[in-house]
């Protein structure tokens, strides 16, 4: 990675810390952004658990995702699993199209208000990305390779967790990565049904025209998302060399 | 030994391999050749049951390949494919190591198997155990798929199209390393090739494939000699066939009492070789010399051309 680049996510990370932990010393940035003498910071919670509780909603939608997503992509490559390969890419298509904020509004009266739906919303959101990739990678395996597999005596299960999943991680990774991505973002729609995150921030500025509030709300998360991102990014080439190592 | 018995593979109502019998005697290399699409892959991967036969059966060594679950049949089962196969993502020592592994080998043993084989087939293990599959030439890694095959000792050895992706001189030596691997350790080695050079190379036994039928199984002479039909005749070089006769009789068998004032051949090489060597350089006969420089006799061009006709 250039050296440029990586003192820039440094520097970028610094900045969110900096105004999660210590927001007032930001405030004369965001006065010009209000009028009649509202708050410049946002008041009605502490941004720091706000932010941590979007990102935990976001990590366990992501980890359900996967789990189903990685196990239905494995399922539908198996040859007794291949006939609901269609039904799966409905599913989960629908999973991408049906918009969150209609999962939310479905899935309020059958779980109530608070964290349940969003984590629905998301799941179901968060899916495509990694059943898609997953897919790919499992599909893609040189067939030289799995043929060396299964004839040097592999069970179809060792062949699976000691080849075909590892020659798929990269992908998969990526998939998962997408879907946190693109789920950081959507989890400011949870607010909406008085689940814990920055949308309420974004929600207050809107009710109360108050700017600051919008763009900080809004800010925060697409730092989150950018650092995610990279992060994932930095931990997969980690990963991946160790598989290659391993 | 290999004793393959009315063996038949079915797909929907196409035949691909069509009741073919035959048997490879143990320690030995028989060669599969055939026309594209003629069933040779699939009747090499009915043996270790990549492809479960439709009907008949595999004797290995007398056992049915059938008494056992598959997966651990092919343990036993060396198998090499054209394009290697190595796992991308596991350095060439581990590659090599997958068999053992599967057969839970205890680490040492293994490790000593792996620097043997990297040893025995050219390979510093210093260099090449850690490095990864990508890393290495065409050659290399075909070498490494060969040493996969060969890790747990395998009494058989399957190869399909082993040496199809190598330029002709590495192909040349990839040969001469199965047939010094296969006397050193003794396996029984069935082998498919396109390269009927190859065959008559390699093969103590050629088998000869056409539609899913196994035309003839003789030694590469008998095919030169008694073609079963003109398919055959046809597969085996019309053309080439008194060369190819030639180059299955090496100097030292055909070599006469006497002696010559022509150009010197070693006693290894063939007799094609021999006469390429005499229409070189003009002479009518040859001094046969063994590795050690000692005389053994002489080849007159009529004494080889004599062996090139049945
Ligand atoms: N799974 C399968 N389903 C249907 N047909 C098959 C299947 N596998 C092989 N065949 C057919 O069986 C025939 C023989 O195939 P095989 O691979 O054994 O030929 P081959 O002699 O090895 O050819 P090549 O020299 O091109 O490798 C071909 O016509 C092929 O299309
Ligand atoms: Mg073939």
């Amino acid at each position: 990675m250039p050296r440029a680049a990586t003192l820039l996510r440094l520097a970028a990370l610094a900045l969110l810390l900096a105004f999660l932990l210590w927001p007032q010393s930001f405030a004369p940035l965001f006065t010009p952004l209000t009028q009649y003498g509202a708050p410049p910071i946002y008041d009605q919670g502490n941004l720091l658990s706000l932010a941590l509780a979007q990102l935990g909603t976001v990590c366990l939608a992501a980890a359900a995702s996967t789990v189903v997503a990685v196990g239905l992509g494995i399922l539908v490559t198996r040859p007794s699993g291949a006939q609901f390969l269609p039904l799966s890419r409905t599913l989960v298509n629908v999973g991408q199209t049906f918009p969150p904020v209609a999962v939310l509004a479905v899935a309020v009266p059958l779980v109530g208000f608070g964290e349940k739906p969003t984590l629905i919303a998301l799941f179901a959101y968060g899916l495509l990305p990694i059943f898609e990739n997953t897919l790919v990678g499992l599909k893609t395996c040189p067939p030289a390779v799995l043929e060396a597999a299964s004839g040097m005596g592999m069970s179809a299960r060792q062949r699976l967790l000691s080849v075909e999943l590892p020659l798929a991680m990269p992908l998969i990774l990526e998939g998962v990565r997408l879907s946190l991505v693109i789920n950081v973002g959507t989890a400011t729609i949870g607010s909406t049904v008085a689940a814990k995150g920055l949308g309420e921030v974004i929600i207050a500025g809107l009710l109360s025209s108050n700017t600051a509030f919008i763009l900080q709300g809004g800010l925060v998360t697409g730092l989150m998302a950018i650092l995610l991102y990279d992060g994932m990014a930095a931990l997969e080439r980690r990963l991946l060399r160790q598989v290659a190592l391993d | 030994m290999i004793r393959v018995e009315k063996l038949s593979k079915r797909y929907a109502d196409t035949t691909v391999v069509d009741e073919v019998s035959f048997a490879v005697e143990r320690g030995s290399i028989a060669v599969i050749v055939g026309t594209s699409g003629s069933g040779k892959s699939t009747l090499l991967r009915m043996i270790n049951r990549l492809v479960e036969p439709s009907a008949g059966r595999v004797l290995i060594d007398g056992h049915d390949t059938r008494s056992e679950p598959a997966h651990l049949l092919r343990r036993r089962i060396g198998y090499v494919i054209q394009g290697n196969g190595l796992f991308p993502h596991r350095t060439v020592a581990e590659n090599i190591a997958t068999v053992p592994r599967l057969l839970g080998w205890d680490a040492r043993r293994t490790a000593a198997r792996v620097a043997e084989l990297l040893t025995l087939f050219g390979l510093d293990p210093g260099t090449y155990a850690n490095a990864l599959p990508q890393q290495l030439s065409g050659g290399q890694q075909q070498r490494v798929g060969v040493a996969r095959a060969l890790a747990a000792e395998p009494l058989v050895l399957l190869m399909d199209e082993p040496f199809g992706a190598l330029d002709p001189i590495i192909r040349a030596k990839a040969q001469e390393d199965l047939l010094a691997i296969q006397r050193r350790f003794g396996m029984t080695v069935l082998l498919v090739t396109h390269d009927m050079d190859e065959a008559f190379r390699l093969g103590s036994r050629v088998a000869v494939m056409s539609g899913g039928k196994l035309l003839q199984y003789d030694r590469p002479a008998a095919l030169l000699t008694h073609p079963a039909d003109g398919f055959v005749a046809r597969m085996t070089g019309l053309a080439e066939r008194a060369l190819r006769l030639l180059s299955l009789i090496t100097a030292g068998e055909a070599a006469a009492p006497g002696v010559s004032d022509g150009p010197a051949v070693a006693a290894t090489a063939t007799l094609r070789e021999v006469l390429s060597e005499l229409v070189w350089s003009g002479a009518d006969s040859a001094r046969v010399v063994g590795a050690d420089g000692t005389p053994r006799g002489r080849l007159t061009l009529a004494a080889i051309l004599a062996r090139g006709t049945p």
